[in-house]
């Protein structure tokens, strides 16, 4: 056992130095940082000092290697643009992006799971058939054109909600969150329910497909049998063994859901860590892009790793047969 | 193709397939979509790259209002006057050659890497492997973000993007069925009579994948449009030059807080139709073609 989450973990820790040194150098092959500092009047002598103010003067490898070092103290660099450290950045806004996807996650089964239900029971009638089509939708159309279709029914034509930032907030344990107030919730509400529709689209399909294969095990035959009222035989029995694969997949998912919301925050304008990466592209902020494709990156090896570990610990079958999968 | 040869199980294949109505709808707009894009150039009422032919006067009118010069716009224009039916023609296109250019180079740099794994086994196979779960285990979004910031703008670095995260899926796809055809008793019977290796690989075992290869080369497709569009939203995948649908949906987005939805509803729609066409494609070339329910 000990020996299977140190051999994962020494993976994971292979993958992010794999993608250290990806993200360093090619970030480091786009365009040149100088040009946005250095005004027109900008003379040789006036570029070289904000190159050695910048570290550019040295080896692209001893960058490198400064990097590592400032990266194991938990420093990222100062961002370009804003001229404070990266990682304050990051941290100042990740609040903003995880309210969004849980509030995401909290939408896709609430609404993801009856559904699913209702069209694992009846999969016949044409209001199953409806569902499935619906989530066929929702795997295959792009969100941020939903997100569109969303702003201009909601926003421009009935002005029910508004289509940017994140309303009033309210400090809760030291973080800003929107959830808590009326204005914050009219929000969050396109958003998160955009951000939300891949994911209610995998809860649906899974239900579904759980559900009819419970549906005929045994243990489903004798609860009715036994005169378990039908709610309980659902709602609990069936509910049991249905939640392992849509926990699991949610779970896999969810850092893939943190990654999306650079698209729904770019369309919300919501101030997320999604929103800042592509406004820091547009500028070329080389330590603010750094910076969150290794927090992304990081979060996402970790969440992979706690999830195989706990895996294991649930299934020894994945740790007798790791390496040889 | 190993359908081709066998004339009874390909028609049994297309009447199976056709015995779906939806996914004969879906087909044929698939098609209908497909020879609309190849012949854009043909039947747009306007080439939209050609400054000449673009009136910015006419900029911003709703669907079915007339021009200065008397031609009616059908699907309106967009800001800078360009007739939207023909950029969406165009920008149909694009989404199409980067879909298909994209998916097929995926498709064989992929079903190499799985042959190889599944026929050398070893060390070889659990190095691919490794590298594949790698590229499986990030989100696409994030992938193809990364390589765009680094690649910048332009159709070919978009389409080396979408290679770079779909071939791991043809990678893995093709090694699974590669596996269990490589315990069949006809790859035996081949061995034994000595057949070169190569030629086993190739002409016994890789025919036997392409059905199951079809499907994920389907769904993939759908997928790396979807892709595409939304890196050129975001306004990292295409240059604004040759707008794809996804691009031109971007454009149209400045214009809906003021009410102009043609803009970016339309072409939107259009990704809309294409995308889930080729979806339903997929699914029920699955069904059709999944030993388990082909029974």
């Amino acid at each position: 056992m000990a020996e299977f989450i140190l051999r994962r973990i020494l993976q994971a820790l292979l993958v992010l130095f794999v993608m250290t040194v990806l993200v360093f150098f090619g970030i480091h092959v786009i365009g040149n940082p100088v040009d946005l500092f250095a005004s027109s009047e900008c003379t040789k002598a006036c570029l070289d000092e904000i190159m050695v103010n910048l570290g550019l003067d040295r080896p692209v490898w001893q960058q490198y290697l400064i990097f590592l070092g400032n990266l194991a103290e938990g420093d990222l660099g100062r961002s370009f643009t804003h001229g404070v450290p990266a990682m304050s950045l990051i941290w100042e806004r990740f609040p903003a992006t995880l309210e969004l996807a849980v509030a995401a996650l909290v939408i896709a089964l609430v609404i993801g799971l009856p559904l699913g239900f209702y069209a694992g029971l009846r999969p016949d009638s044409w209001i199953s058939k409806a569902i499935m089509g619906l989530s066929m939708i929702g795997f295959s159309v792009p969100i941020f054109w939903i997100g569109l279709i969303m702003i201009l029914t909601f926003s421009v034509k009935l002005g029910w909600l508004p289509a940017i930032g994140r309303g009033d907030l309210v400090t809760v344990f030291g973080v800003r969150v929107s959830f808590l107030t009326v204005d914050g919730l009219r929000h969050l509400a396109m958003p998160a329910f955009t951000l939300s529709l891949l994911m209610m689209s995998m809860v649906i399909r899974l239900t579904r497909a759980g559900l009819r294969e419970v549906m005929t095990s045994d243990y489903i035959r004798f609860a009715r049998a036994n005169g378990v009222p039908e709610y309980r035989v659902l709602g609990w029995h069936a509910m049991k063994n249905l939640l392992i694969p849509i926990v699991t997949v949610l779970g896999m998912e969810f850092g893939g859901v943190i990654a999306f919301a650079v698209v729904t925050e770019s369309i919300f304008s919501w101030p997320g860590v999604g929103k800042m990466l592509i406004d820091a592209i547009s500028v070329l902020d080389r330590p603010l892009i750094v910076a969150y494709l290794i927090f992304v990156v990081t979060m996402f090896v970790l969440l992979n790793l706690v999830i195989d570990i706990l895996y294991s610990l649930l299934d020894p079958r994945v740790r007798l047969g790791a390496g040889a999968v | 193709m190993i359908i081709a040869e066998r004339p009874s199980r390909l028609r049994a294949f297309t009447k199976a397939f056709f015995r779906s109505p939806t996914a004969t709808i879906a087909l044929c707009v698939f098609v209908a979509m497909s020879l609309a894009a190849i012949f854009a150039p043909l039947i747009a009422p306007q080439n939209p790259y050609d400054l000449r032919s673009v009136s910015i006067l006419d900029n911003l009118l709703p669907p079915g209002e007339a021009s200065f010069g008397g031609m009616t716009y059908w699907l309106g224009t967009d800001g800078q006057g360009r007739d939207m039916l023909s950029a969406m023609l165009y920008g149909l296109r694009i989404s199409l050659i980067v879909g298909l250019a994209s998916g097929v180079i995926a498709l064989a740099f992929g079903t190499l890497v799985g042959l190889v794994a599944a026929f050398r086994g070893g060390w070889v196979d659990s190095v691919l492997m490794r590298i594949v779960d790698l590229q499986l285990s990030l989100p696409t979004i994030l992938v193809a973000l990364i390589l765009l910031v680094i690649l910048g703008r332009g159709i070919d670095k978009i389409i080396v993007a979408l290679v770079v995260v779909q071939w791991a899926y043809f990678a893995r796809t093709v090694r699974g069925v590669a596996l269990v055809e490589n315990a069949r008793d006809y790859v035996d019977a081949a061995r034994g009579l000595r057949l070169p290796p190569l030629r086993i690989l190739f002409f016994h075992i890789l025919p036997n994948c392409l059905p199951t290869l079809l499907v994920v080369a389907t769904i993939q497709m759908a997928q790396a449009i979807s892709l595409e569009a939304t890196l050129s939203f975001l306004g990292l995948g295409l240059p604004p030059t040759r707008p794809s649908l996804g691009l031109l949906i971007a454009n149209g987005f400045d214009y809906l807080q003021s009410g102009r939805w043609w803009i970016s509803v339309l072409p939107g729609l259009v990704l809309l139709v294409l995308v889930v066409s080729i979806n339903v494609v997929g699914d029920r070339l699955r069904e059709v073609l999944n030993p388990h329910l082909r029974g």
